[in-house]
């Protein structure tokens, strides 16, 4: 996983369940590999400095910002993009109330929302369900630039509700 | 933006990082997290030749001796969040964490990398700089701690020297009756501060430290037992002597006044105990 050149290393990981070895230049940073050589542009290249939460993906069972992070610090890891949690069915509750609550607007922001949505979700799956206010907090790291947020979290709430693990505030 | 092209070292051991970085210098940043280092070269604003990725160097955790709580440089900002040691020992830092950018970038980003670059708006070095935590620090020479009260130098400025790795932060563990204030001000929840103070009263002082105000974190110490009307006059008079530096967004005559805000409401929050 050492530069052999000044061009490109090799590294090893596994890609919404495919494990494989890729060849890239140390720079390019995750969202640039999935969208240019694996064709996945459902993860967007927003802001490009950490700021917008359009790239975020899920890495090691955590959410990450594709644009802070390079493929050549991925050795090993488990990586999951927008395609591949759409692929498990994990995202159907969240996605049904996106649609339901008018929730999508131009659209741009809609992948990394539902990915950050995604990881509230699995993580509370316990004794104490989001409120409102924790749902916003939570997702406050994803901007919306046509500015929807009211729509998106009516939409990640029932979500949880569906899933049975929202307070009922 | 891209990030400018560099070459990518993964060492496998402490060593082998420290001799890398003793060969090349200033060509080579250390890379712990990236989630600042990764962000400023996207934007450009740093070119180094080599990024040393201390990621598979077993720094990070979480351990208990005695009276200290030692957590190791690569333990990630998600870590402490989710650390019961540092909830019950550490309250400050987990009425910090939560100020910490966002869960995606809590994932991955770390207390050494946070030290390490010494951003002024950031929570870390105004949390340690409360604490007056030790900082320990390793090179080809040997180890050495450094005192938060030393360790911040500038903007970007700290006393870690080319050719050394930050490895570990030692917290002394709180004791009772200790009490603590974490209060930040931003344009959006997980900003980088435009204000923000940690404070924490233990014994018979109260260390305040301002951040996101100047260009490093700003400590202020006041003796406890004063009434706090007294305790804000002097501060309003130390405030006007310490460097106040304005942003995009608000000017450094805001910023003092954003400042007193924040000193008062430290003041009321930790007067509550102290009457």
């Amino acid at each position: 996983m050492n530069s052999d050149d000044e061009s490109t290393v090799a590294v090893t990981f596994r890609l919404n369940g495919v494990d494989g070895t890729h060849r890239v230049q140390p720079r390019t940073h995750l969202v640039d590999f999935l969208r240019d050589s694996q064709g996945l542009v459902g993860t967007r290249a927003g802001c490009e400095h950490g700021v917008c939460g359009a790239c975020t993906v899920r890495i090691d069972g955590a959410i990450a910002r594709g644009c802070l992070v390079l493929p050549a610090q991925l050795e090993g890891a488990d990586v999951w993009t927008i395609e591949g949690l759409d692929g498990t069915g994990e995202l159907k509750e969240l996605q049904e109330a996106f649609h339901q609550c008018n929730a999508v607007q131009c659209g741009f922001c809609t992948s990394g929302m539902l990915v950050t949505a995604s990881q509230l979700v699995v993580e509370s799956s316990g004794d104490t369900p989001p409120d409102r206010a924790q749902i916003r907090e939570y997702m406050s790291g994803n901007l919306c630039r046509c500015t929807g947020y009211q729509s998106i979290i009516d939409a990640v709430k029932l979500a949880l509700r569906a899933k049975g693990n929202t307070s009922h505030d | 933006m891209k990030a400018p092209g560099f070459k990518y070292f993964k060492p496998a051991a402490l060593d082998e990082a420290l001799h890398f970085l003793h060969k090349h210098g200033d060509a080579a940043r250390v890379l712990a997290g990236g989630q600042s280092l990764l962000a400023t070269l996207n934007l450009r604003l740093s070119a180094p030749d080599w990024l040393v990725d201390i990621s598979g160097i077993s720094l990070r955790g979480i351990t208990c001796h005695g009276d200290t709580v030692r957590i190791g440089a690569t333990t990630t900002h998600r870590d402490i969040e989710r650390s019961a040691v540092v909830h019950e020992r550490l309250p400050l830092l987990a009425l910090a964490v939560p100020h910490i950018a966002h869960q995606a970038i809590r994932s991955r980003g770390t207390l050494g990398g946070s030290l390490a670059l010494a951003d002024p708006a950031a929570e870390w070095p105004a949390v340690v700089l409360a604490l007056n935590a030790a900082i320990e620090i390793r090179s080809l020479e040997g180890s050495r701690t450094v005192m938060a009260e030393d360790y911040f130098k500038g903007l970007y400025e700290t006393d870690l020297q080319a050719g050394e790795i930050l490895t570990g932060i030692a917290f002394k563990c709180c004791s009772d009756g200790d009490r603590h204030y974490f209060r930040e001000l931003s344009r959006r929840n997980g900003d980088y501060a435009s204000a923000g103070i940690a404070a924490v009263r233990s014994g018979g002082q109260v260390r305040f430290v301002l951040f996101g105000v100047g260009v490093m974190p700003l400590l202020y110490k006041a003796d406890a037992s004063e009434a706090l009307p007294d305790m804000s006059a002097r501060f309003h008079s130390a405030l006007e002597s310490m460097e106040i530096v304005g942003d995009l967004f608000f000017s450094a005559a805001s910023k003092r006044k954003l400042a007193r805000e924040l000193f008062e409401r430290a003041c009321i929050e930790l007067g509550k105990v102290i009457d």
